[in-house]
């Protein structure tokens, strides 16, 4: 019961305290760098909290949830584009135009099971990729430049750097709550049990199709406010945001944290883009230490990051996630 | 005469030239435990998922509490009372036992679109729960893992699983396949205490555990009924001692 | 559109299908049979190609080039099976997307160490260089041809292979119930690695066959990779027959969509719209394909391992 109290209770709170620091350490050490770069793991973190709502606890796996980064960037650098500024006009459009994709994808997609989900998440995923390539109005190929960040009653929200994180910060702390209590009620009960056998789950009377498309189209909004976010972190948007690479990435942060957990994703970004930041600092092949670590990961930390924290959670079996 | 529970009329399933399930017609009535036997390859298991809604049927109908459902899906028929066991368990090994028997309990409240208060602190759901988990004698296996329960208490939670749902019938597929003897009585008491709430319909390879329970038999051969009626008269039935039984005697 | 060059985009089209099942005909024995995805196929296929150039370096002869590199795919193959793969087999598929992941980011910097960023390529040896006649002003290389040619009899050889011989037969069932054949008392390791192994050579062949034509480029096995699983998605995994229907199909839409979409476009769009939406559509639509029969048949056209 301990290794259960340390792990979901002391853990969580630990890193959001730790992460609620970040700002005051980069103002006395100066360093800006630290600041920003911690922006952008935080935005990460919420969609990967989003894909390990879907993946560990529902089991679907989805390889194309970077398309939701891109609802998300692109409605804010549209609306831009045309002078809308305003995040209470952007961001529920980005949340709206995010969810619909996901209900009438994910009603397709569940159809499916195993690798015929995952790949046909990703055809959906690559389908956005190449609409957002042929918008040449807003950049085609190249991508789209926001002047300026949005703006919310003009309260300068979006534009100071401590500002800015704080507001992420919030979004994750917002999300994660939000998706925890989910996991915890009956509704995430049911999407653990369809996990684990869905033939008893229709014994009971229980349908798993609409609650697993609720949790689908839940995680494709949030991943959506991540990627509004996200336009503003870099006042940029361009279709590499939704490529088929970046949903690959995000399914290894959210393995490499440890599943079903939520927390376990964020410390799998916070892992994964640290490694990635420190590593390529030493050398441009920084791939050829990275790739055998995942290996080793893989072969001798099961579990992720979780895994090695002793309780139960991260130890239990995931054979059943693919049935 | 009363209104049957479940009643079979004229069900058909090939799979392409093999007939499993011909013209089958059977009754449960309420009150009653209705075992159907047979030898192996008889079309046991099919006429379950004809009856649970996991095999559609080719024709004929399945009528249950007099409303015809056999267009109905499982989670249908499962919500509007009928209840099963699997053969193979299928329990939800990385919840604990009570979890398991609650999340039973909660699909029979309603729908579960609720995201905000917590199941695990839910009392209802699991007093509710518990008092399933004290009629099988489970209570004390409550906070356990239950993927790590023993063989025969997966059976019983198969079974609390399935009065989880309050049914108005319970489909039981083979419940004592690989129970030991004293759970085997076991759960021949239990089965008999549920009869007073609960008719079902009973699949059973165990010939002792059948006779002592089931007030009819029906048996199932190349899928067909060949015989049904009372214990005794199965058990003297010339056509079941050839058919089925063949030259062994009956205990 | 004319004439030609729909017989030249027909014969593309027809060229990266061969291809495409070329590599999509080991990963779909792979999955089928061991269950296991296998991401780092596609750099599978880069190492034949990035073998084929050294070896040529090397040697100076494609013929023995070839040869060598065939052999090199094999035991590059089987190396990598008995340091990963082999100890993924029993894990979920997630375990195994992630340690292959691993793979593709190794072997693609390791390319890059080795070869440098900057593609390279195959020359086409004297016997296979310069172009037929078909039509009338229609000419095609021949390299291409004897491509595709090529791509066709290994085709019907992997037919035999897996239809006629005894091998063959325990990699189909398999592929339908690996439980069952283990029972059985065959050595499904050994089977295994074979598989495996013939997988690996596949794919490498496929690579050492683009070598002269596309360039060799580290990274130039991803965006295959992504088309072979359409494949054999689009096929039912663990179908030979499937992965061969699929791939042409892939093959033809891809190439005559990216031909002609924006000309279509045209007939239905003003100019300015049509060039953008042209594109787009032709990028799509083998994405649109595959939801379409996944919708229609969700284990794919050839289902061969039941629900």
């Amino acid at each position: 019961m301990t290794g259960s109290l340390l792990k979901n209770t002391i853990l969580p709170l630990a890193l959001f305290a730790a992460l609620a620091l970040v700002p005051a350490y980069a103002d006395v050490f100066d360093d800006r760098f630290v600041l920003l770069f911690f922006t952008r793991i935080l935005v990460f973190a919420i969609v990967a909290i989003s894909l390990d709502f879907i993946l560990g606890l529902g089991a679907m796996v989805s390889f194309g949830h970077a398309a939701y980064i891109g609802f998300g960037a692109y409605a804010v650098a549209i609306l831009s584009e045309h002078d809308i500024w305003e995040a209470w006009i952007s961001f529920p459009l980005a949340v709206a135009a995010g969810g619909l994709f996901a209900l009438i994808t994910g009603a397709i997609s569940l159809k499916t099971r195993g690798v015929y989900f995952i790949m046909i998440t990703l055809a959906f995923g690559q389908m956005a990729y190449f609409t957002a390539t042929s918008l040449s109005a807003y950049g085609g190929d190249d991508g789209l430049t926001m002047w300026g960040r949005s703006e919310l009653f003009g309260t300068g929200l979006f534009t100071g750097d401590a500002s800015f994180y704080y507001l992420v910060f919030g979004v994750l702390a917002a999300a994660y709550l939000l998706l925890r209590t989910f996991a915890a009620s009956r509704f995430g009960r049911v999407l653990k049990g369809a996990k684990q056998s869905e033939p008893r789950l229709e014994a009971m009377g229980i349908d798993p199709y609409r609650y697993r498309l609720a949790a689908y189209v839940i995680a494709g909004m949030i991943a959506s406010v991540a990627g509004a976010l996200m336009a503003n972190q870099s006042e940029f948007v361009s279709p590499a945001y939704m490529s088929w690479h970046r949903s690959g990435e995000l399914i290894v942060m959210v393995i490499l944290g440890g599943l079903g957990s939520l927390h376990g994703a964020i410390l799998g970004t916070i892992a994964y883009m640290v490694l990635e930041e420190v590593l390529s600092g030493y050398s441009e092949h920084w791939r050829l230490v990275f790739g055998p670590l995942l290996i080793l990961v893989v072969l001798y930390g099961r579990g992720g990051l979780m895994g090695l924290i002793p309780g139960q959670i991260g130890r239990q079996s995931r054979g059943e996630a693919d049935q | 005469m009363t209104c049957p529970i479940l009643e079979l009329k004229d069900l058909n399933k090939a799979y392409d030239a093999l007939q499993v399930t011909r013209n089958l017609s059977l009754k449960v009535l309420p009150g009653e435990i209705h075992a159907v036997i047979g030898p192996n390859g008889a079309g046991k298991t099919t006429l379950i998922g004809q009856i649970s809604g996991a095999t559609p049927s080719d024709s004929g109908q399945v009528l249950f509490g007099g409303t015809n459902v056999t267009g109905w899906s499982v989670a249908e028929r499962a919500k509007a009372g009928l209840g099963r066991t699997f053969q193979i368990t299928a329990i939800l090994p990385e919840f604990t036992v009570l979890e398991n028997v609650a999340l039973g309990v909660q699909a029979h409240e309603g729908h579960s679109f609720r995201f905000f208060r917590n199941a695990a602190r839910d009392q209802d759901l699991n007093e509710k729960a518990a008092s399933i988990l004290t009629e099988v004698g489970l209570a004390d296996r409550a906070s356990l893992r239950a993927g790590n329960l023993s063989h025969g208490e997966k059976r019983m939670l198969e079974l609390a699983l399935a009065l989880a749902g309050e049914p108005k019938l319970l489909v039981l597929d083979e419940p004592m396949a690989g129970t030991g003897p004293e759970e085997t009585a076991r759960l021949i008491e239990i089965l008999l205490a549920v009869k007073q709430r609960c008719p079902m319909l009973l699949v059973e390879h165990d010939m002792d555990a059948v006779f002592k329970l089931a007030d009819r038999i029906s048996v199932l051969v190349y899928g067909e009924i060949i015989a049904s009626g009372a214990p005794d008269e199965i058990r003297a039935d010339p056509k079941v001692r050839e058919a089925y039984l063949g030259e062994e005697e009956l205990a | 559109m004319s004439v030609t060059l729909l017989a030249v985009q027909t014969l593309n089209g027809l060229q990266l299908g061969i291809l495409l099942f070329l590599i999509a005909a080991g990963l779909t024995l792979v999955f089928g049979v061991m269950d296991f995805i296998n991401l780092a196929h596609g750099v599978q296929y880069m190492l034949g190609a990035y073998l084929a150039v050294a070896c040529y370096q090397l040697t100076g002869s494609f013929w023995l080039a070839v040869t060598l590199a065939l052999i090199a795919a094999l035991i590059c193959g089987l190396l990598l099976e008995f340091l990963v793969f082999r100890h993924l087999y029993n894990r979920d598929h997630l375990d195994q997307v992630l340690a292959t992941f691993g793979v593709i980011l190794f072997l693609n910097e390791a390319v890059k160490v080795l070869w440098g960023a900057a593609p390279l390529s195959l020359p086409v040896p004297e016997l296979l260089d310069g172009s037929i006649q078909l039509m009338a002003n229609f000419a095609y290389p021949v390299f291409r041809i004897a491509l595709i040619v090529t791509g066709l009899a290994v085709a019907v050889l992997l037919y035999v292979l897996v239809t006629k011989t005894r091998i063959g037969m325990l990699v189909r069932a398999g592929a339908t119930n690996p439980e069952m054949v283990a029972a059985l008392g065959i050595n499904i390791r050994r089977l295994f690695m074979l598989v495996f192994g013939f997988g690996a050579m596949l794919a490498g062949f496929a690579g050492i066959m683009a070598a002269p034509i596309l360039s060799v480029e580290p990274g130039m096995g991803d965006n295959l990779l992504i088309l072979a699983f359409v494949v054999i998605v689009i096929g039912g995994i663990g179908s030979i027959r499937g992965a061969f229907l699929a791939a042409l199909i892939i093959g033809l839409v891809d190439t005559l969509g990216r031909s002609f979409a924006t000309d279509i476009a045209r007939v239905l769009l003003p100019p300015a719209a049509a060039n953008d939406v042209g594109p787009a559509i032709a990028s799509m639509l083998i994405y649109i394909l595959m939801a379409g029969v996944l919708f229609f048949r969700p284990s794919g056209l050839f289902p061969v391992r039941s629900a």
